[in-house]
């Protein structure tokens, strides 16, 4: 078992010291991430605000199988990485190291899935430009360029989050962690949920929302 | 008048005995124990070091287009050039040396100790953000030396994503990964004010500096990341060829205006609350005097700090901004007034009646309050729906904001460097030519500077390299204040120099000022406490001391 | 604080039941209510995963004020961004009677 003294910072008095302060580092990054990924969302709020019919016929051919898929998956992936936290705090670092492994899966299948959908939406030449398909309105490029920089963003999200996981589980198998000095896994856990929380906005708003409308 | 004493420090229990190691000796003098540090005070002094060079390029920029206003013919550069020469001042000066001055400097020197802390919450963080900061600022060197940038600092669109034929990406990505490195920073000083507090400092003990560079740390982290995003969707639409800010596709660039001025506006807060924490500092300690109502500065910088968010539409008046948005922007813009000046106001009332030192740093706050002041003032003017559109684009706007930025905070910048550098060196600096360079500086910062609130009132456009002939004798004046400048620039960066080898050593608390930071030796050791210290009374709690008690070099 | 498991499975249970009831609901005519609806199950959904994967519910108040201020700080930003673009054509009326009646010509109609 890890000496927990040796997991301590030398800046820090003790280790609920340390915990309590990545705890909120990674919330103020997260806070961070919210108003990075939000300069997207002001543009895709102006943009559809000022041309729903544009953005309801553009968002009409995103593929709501992938999107949906994708959903499920990452909302179980959260559950797997919660799971993980919860069974290294009860000092299972195996089960916790099996937990992670499952997360990244996970995540490498949201990559898969989004990878065959971006194909897709190449074939329909949805990608904004002079080849960009034809018969839709102007306004509905803005819509497509939305989709692939958010959703472009967002996988890129999701590839620092399997780096990260790998790191951390490979971390956990070397028995790293312990029920008194998990940290890493934590904080590592609060990103990966955020990548979640992101992804739970951007399928009505690229997937559901202009169906009807 | 003041007179030079021997050293007379009185001993404290808490000081651990004389021949002190120091954070200079302790880890090396290597180059690498410097590139690799995690210590804090390491890392602002590597701040200080970069910052030095890129205003020096930036002054540089300046020098050049002050030449060329000269006369009103455009004679020494072309156009072009000249729009790469204030673009390189605006992006170099406002990213790579005002916004990391005070906070990365000064502030990443002095908090943890300021906190009784060993170091910042997370170290390693705050070296990656000193290369982060360095990477974006080679990038942007990397800009300049091959072409420039010719957008100004704003980067406005679709002139920056459409038609410019210059460097534009390379600056944006500059700017993009300097950001990152400041978002890191305020990370870093927020975690740390929450968590890294000696016993006993409870929040309404904290210095208010700590509270100037928490609310500074709050629009780092909060606004840094749209101005990323803005920058990124920008370059996007400049490679890919089209893109959200596009008119071509029915794109709106006003909308990059309102992005980039939700993190740029906010951002001018980052420069000058943290000096106006640092005057906080030394209008008390030099006053001899508490400071006048702490809650009130303390909670006005948070105020500054949130209002600040609420005004950005100011800067776009004559955009096609919506009029009834333009009439709520110029109302909440002149909330900001009423922090302002409640700070003016406090720091007034604290010099009254105190026992005033004339030392050189008390000369920069009483410099800083004046010009902020005049600063602050115009500024009202240009949130004024009706006076903005007049005075939009004119030099009346450089006039304003170079008071803030210059005026203000760069004025404080030298104030707070002038006072901390015996804790930082462990040398006094020569206290008359402190004073001398001081007075130059004020002289040649207002003869720069006013005759340009004139010339702008008169109509004269920016960003113009030849202007009406009508207009010479303003700026042949602010040239000449320029020149000046630079020497009061100049003069400082000698004898600091001259300092560090020749100056008086300097005992631990040189000013007799309450603080923790002065509570260790000067410089501190690498930990910063021979024992963690324990605060048990308010801050400032200052009373009058006899002259030669109060040590100048 | 460790939270039992079966609470994580019945949040998860929970996601996975809005996320059907989502794409459920994308697939009727509501006219304007298919965003409302869209966007409140996000909001939900987002409540759920802070509230209990992220452990905020068993949190220090400190950390709930740290989560809210991103939220916070982003609505200010929609909000008077849109007070720019919703407010965008009208004219106020004394300035619409001045164009009427001469004094300044009037701007164009073509908007953004």
């Amino acid at each position: 078992m890890p000496n927990a003294s040796s997991a301590l910072a030398e800046q820090f008095d003790d280790l609920p010291q340390q915990q309590e302060s990545s705890v909120l580092g990674m919330w103020t990054f997260l806070a961070t991430e919210i108003l990075f990924f939000g300069g997207m969302f002001m543009s895709y709020i102006a943009y559809r605000s000022a041309y729903p019919q544009a953005f309801a016929e553009a968002s009409r051919h995103t593929i709501v199988l992938y999107g949906t898929i994708n959903t499920a998956i990452l909302l179980t992936s959260s559950l797997t990485v919660a799971l993980a936290v919860h069974a290294v705090q009860e000092g299972r670092s195996k089960a916790c190291f099996w937990l992670l492994v499952l997360t990244v899966l996970f995540g490498c299948c949201f990559l898969v899935v989004k990878g065959l959908e971006y194909h897709d939406d190449l074939n329909e030449q949805l990608w904004p430009g002079p080849h960009f398909k034809s018969g839709l309105p102007p306004q509905s490029q803005i819509f497509w360029f939305l989709y692939w920089a958010m959703t472009g963003l967002h996988a890129l999200h999701v590839t620092i989050g399997v780096g990260l996981l790998s790191v951390i589980a490979w971390m956990a198998q070397k028995g790293k962690f312990s029920a008194a000095y998990y940290n890493p896994v934590d904080v590592s856990a609060l990103y990966w949920h955020f990548v979640d929380i992101v992804w739970i906005f951007l399928y009505p708003l690229l997937y559901l929302i202009n169906r009807y409308s | 008048m003041i007179t030079a004493v021997p050293q007379t420090d009185i001993p404290r229990p808490s000081l651990a005995p004389r021949r002190l190691s120091n954070y200079f000796e302790e880890g090396g003098r290597t180059l690498a124990s410097w590139l690799l540090t995690t210590d804090h005070k390491r890392i602002g002094l590597l701040y200080l070091y970069s910052i030095i060079v890129y205003f020096i390029i930036a002054a540089f920029a300046a020098a050049l287009i002050r030449i060329e206003l000269i006369t009103p013919a455009g004679d020494l550069v072309t156009s072009e050039t000249y729009n790469k020469l204030f673009t390189i001042h605006g992006t170099l000066m406002v990213w790579f040396f005002l916004i990391p001055s005070v906070p990365a400097v000064l502030g990443n020197f002095v908090l943890p100790l300021m906190l009784g802390a060993r170091d910042v919450a997370f170290p390693k963080l705050n070296l990656l953000s000193w290369y982060l900061f360095n990477l974006g600022g080679l990038m942007a060197l990397y800009a300049v030396a091959f072409g420039g940038a010719d957008t100004g600092w704003t980067f406005y669109t679709p002139y920056s994503s459409t038609y410019s034929h210059s460097h534009v990406v390379t600056m944006a990505a500059g700017v993009f990964i300097a950001g990152f490195g400041s978002i890191l920073t305020g990370l870093n000083f927020i975690i740390t004010i929450h968590k890294m507090r000696a016993p006993g400092l409870t929040w309404f003990r904290l210095p208010l500096f700590v509270w100037s560079l928490y609310s500074t740390s709050v629009i780092l982290v909060l606004a840094t990341p749209v101005l990323a995003m803005t920058l990124a969707l920008m370059s996007l639409e400049r490679i890919w060829g089209l893109g959200v800010f596009d008119p071509k596709l029915g794109g709106d660039p006003v909308l990059f205006q309102h992005l980039f001025w939700f993190y740029s506006h906010p951002a001018v807060y980052i420069m000058i609350l943290p000096g106006m924490g640092v005057v906080s500092e030394l209008i008390p300690c030099f006053s001899r005097k508490p400071i006048f109502g702490y809650h009130f500065i303390a909670f006005s910088s948070v105020a500054i700090a949130v209002l600040g968010f609420l005004v950005w539409g100011h800067h776009m008046f004559v955009s096609s901004e919506s009029i009834y948005a333009g009439l709520v922007f110029s109302l909440l813009s002149y909330l900001v007034a009423v922090p302002s000046a409640i700070k003016v106001f406090n720091w007034t009332m604290t010099m009254y009646r105190g026992r005033i030192y004339l030392s050189t740093p008390f000369l920069y706050a009483l410099g800083f309050i004046g010009l902020f002041t005049i600063g602050g003032l115009t500024g009202l003017f240009l949130a004024a729906l009706g006076v903005d559109v007049h005075v939009h684009g004119t030099y009346f706007i450089i006039a304003h904001f170079h008071y803030i930025m210059v005026g203000g905070m760069v004025t404080a910048f030298m104030g707070g460097l002038h006072y901390w550098w015996p804790k930082i060196t462990g040398r006094l600096y020569p206290e008359n030519l402190g004073r001398l360079a001081a007075l130059i500086m004020f002289i040649g910062f207002n003869l720069t500077f006013f005759p340009q609130f004139v010339v702008g009132y008169l109509g004269m456009p920016r960003r113009y390299h030849s202007y009406a002939p009508e207009f010479q004798i303003y700026n042949v004046l602010s040239t000449a204040g320029a020149s000046i400048l630079g020497i009061g620039y100049l003069l400082p960066l000698i004898y600091f120099i001259w300092s560090l080898k020749h100056g008086r050593r300097a005992p631990s608390n040189p000013w007799k000022a309450t603080g923790l930071e002065w509570q260790t030796s000067s410089p501190p050791p690498k930990h910063n406490f021979h024992e963690t210290p324990v605060v048990t009374e308010e801050p400032y709690q200052y009373s009058p001391v006899p002259e030669q008690r109060l040590i100048y070099g | 604080m460790i939270i039992p498991t079966k609470i994580y499975f019945r949040v998860w249970l929970a996601l996975l039941l809005l996320l059907v009831l989502t794409w459920g609901l994308a697939q009727v005519d509501m006219g304007r209510f298919n965003p409302i609806a869209a966007l409140t199950i996000a909001v939900l959904k987002m409540l759920l995963v802070i509230l209990f994967f992220m452990h905020v519910r068993y949190n220090k108040p400190i950390t709930w004020i740290f989560v809210a201020a991103g939220f916070v700080w982003l609505a200010i930003m929609i909000d008077l961004t849109l007070s720019d673009y919703l407010t965008r054509n009208a004219v106020p009326p004394t300035l619409h009677h001045t164009w009427q009646h001469g004094a300044w010509p009037a701007p164009s109609k073509e908007g953004p």
